[in-house]
């Protein structure tokens, strides 16, 4: 189409790329008379006084980090290695010729997958000492967050990981095999290293969510040396009466997940080159 | 083109084969109808054929990659059909090279060569090394140790999965359609290797499409079509005077590509 059959073929007399430009025009003035009427509006130093706070923010340095973070990063650690461990267990069961380990890892990973996560909290930090009076599952907060973490994240990194092992040609297990490799020799030394490197995006993901995830301590009883940052900004934003804390503990999130959500996509766009 | 040499203590390549009523199915799809052959000790024997004629599964089911249906394949003086056969044990005395290469692309072609003798063989990483190093010289990559396969041509990945199975010392080798994923300019350098080996007394069970290769180094020839031994003999005789119909239209098509693709068209 010609410019001019495009004229005359617009109805009310507009062509094309008037209308579009009269639209964005439309959206950019609405959105800036937004923005300039919540700056005029706003209360900014009421807003600063609880959610900006310096001296409130300063008083949170070095726990913050010294145990907030620290924690986080623990917690997370350790669901992400038992996770990473679980998952790659029932993705080989799930591979299995053997008919009983795939209906196991076909059960676990519905069972953990349908569960919400809060459940699995509850279940391993107050149902099973409810259960088993006296028991306590090893290395307190810790171990308590990490096995809730783990259990869950297993579910889905075994999906993932299988993923990956039946992403690989399947000429390569012939080849180990053709040269004297047994089955779990060629899985361990061939298979599960390329399957590794294709699924090293989407288990980036899962660190993220398991980091965000392991605020869900929160619900168990923990000790003060023992809070991670979700706990730590709350408590402190009770004890101070100010919601500065809550801001400090969100940010601290975000200088972890943002990188490394950044890290996979980058590792996700270099691997599409590569293909 | 390289020096192929052999080092004392290596096993001598002279493994022999034994096929008799190898029979195959995919489901109710039989693939090989009844196989009989031979390759004796330091033999080379090209099996030709149509593609669809079984040739890539009869080889396959000599390392029981495929199980056969029946019959029996013995192999280096194993019956691989034994259930009770150490199939690992006979795989690493056979080596395979595959049309696809196969090579480990996380693995640099000096790794490709060494992995399995490290982790089947338990050689000391020197020792693996050394003879790596030692069969990638032999097929004409000595400069390329320290790339991996995705920066090689597909000829110089061929030549590193031959030098992967070679460093198994292998008694007999097997070669699935060695040259078919490459450019003809490629071609060459793999059949050169091929060549060199077959001179050196290796037992080789070789399917292919390269008439002149079975011609010159081939002691038998195997023509097969549909799932069956339709002639065999010295490639004088199957190539240059074949003395079944089917044959001979085969190797008309191959051997004039013009005349293929009149027949194709009709």
């Amino acid at each position: 189409m010609t410019a001019e059959q495009m004229k005359t073929a617009a109805p009310g007399g507009l062509s094309r790329r008037r209308r579009r430009q009269l639209s964005l025009g439309g959206q950019y003035g609405l959105f800036i008379v937004v923005v300039v009427l919540v700056i005029v509006l706003a209360d900014w130093s009421t807003l600063q006084r609880n959610f900006a706070n310096w001296d409130v923010a300063k008083g949170l340095f070095p726990e913050v980090i010294t145990v907030g973070l620290r924690n986080t990063a623990v917690y997370t650690a350790v669901g992400f290695g038992l996770g990473l461990g679980g998952g790659l267990l029932i993705a080989l069961m799930r591979l299995s010729s053997v008919p009983p380990y795939r209906a196991f890892a076909t059960a676990y990973i519905e069972i953990f997958r349908g569960l919400p996560l809060l459940l699995i909290f509850i279940f391993v930090g107050v149902g099973v000492p409810l259960a088993f009076p006296g028991t306590n599952i090893p290395g307190g907060a810790v171990g308590q967050a990490g096995l809730s973490l783990g259990l869950a994240a297993a579910a889905y990194m075994a999906e993932t990981i299988r993923a990956g092992i039946v992403a690989v040609p399947k000429g390569q297990m012939e080849a180990a095999r053709s040269l004297g490799m047994s089955y779990p020799r060629a899985m361990w030394s061939i298979i599960i290293p390329q399957a590794f490197r294709i699924i090293i995006p989407p288990l980036t993901n899962q660190l993220v969510l398991l980091c965000k995830d392991s605020s869900l301590v929160l619900f168990l009883g923990i000790t003060l040396e023992e809070r991670e940052l979700t706990k730590f900004g709350r408590d402190l934003a009770g004890q101070v009466g100010n919601t500065t804390p809550i801001i400090v503990a969100g940010i601290c999130y975000l200088l972890i997940t943002i990188p490394l959500s950044l890290l996979a996509r980058r590792l996700e766009a270099r691997q599409r080159e590569a293909r | 083109m390289t020096s192929l040499d052999k080092r004392p203590g290596e096993p001598d390549g002279r493994g022999a084969i034994e096929i008799s009523g190898l029979r195959k199915s995919f489901g109710t799809n039989e693939v090989l109808r009844g196989i009989d052959f031979r390759v004796g000790p330091g033999e080379v024997v090209c099996v030709i054929g149509p593609s669809g004629s079984g040739k890539s599964t009869l080889l396959r089911c000599v390392n029981l990659l495929e199980e056969p249906t029946s019959g029996s394949v013995n192999v280096v003086g194993v019956d691989v059909t034994d259930p009770d056969a150490d199939i690992d044990a006979v795989r690493r005395r056979i080596g395979m090279v595959f049309q696809s290469f196969n090579l480990f692309p996380h693995l640099t072609a000096l790794g490709n060569v060494m992995i399995a003798q490290r982790k089947v063989l338990k050689r000391d990483k020197a020792e693996a090394g050394r003879i790596a190093r030692e069969n990638l010289e032999r097929v004409g990559l000595a400069d390329k140790i320290g790339s991996y396969p995705a920066q090689l041509s597909g000829g110089q990945q061929q030549r590193v999965a031959i030098a992967r199975a070679l460093a198994m010392g292998p008694e007999v080798m097997l070669f699935d359609e060695p040259t078919s994923a490459l450019d003809p300019e490629l071609v060459g350098d793999v059949l050169g290797v091929m060549r060199g080996l077959a001179e050196q007394g290796m037992t080789m069970l070789v399917v292919t499409h390269e008439m002149s290769f079975a011609r010159e180094v081939a002691d038998r020839v195997v023509f097969m079509d549909a799932g069956a031994v339709v002639e065999e003999g010295p490639p004088a005789r199957v190539i240059d005077d074949p003395s079944h119909e089917r044959t001979r239209t085969f190797l008309s098509r191959v051997l004039d590509p013009a005349a293929a693709r009149v027949g194709e068209g009709e």
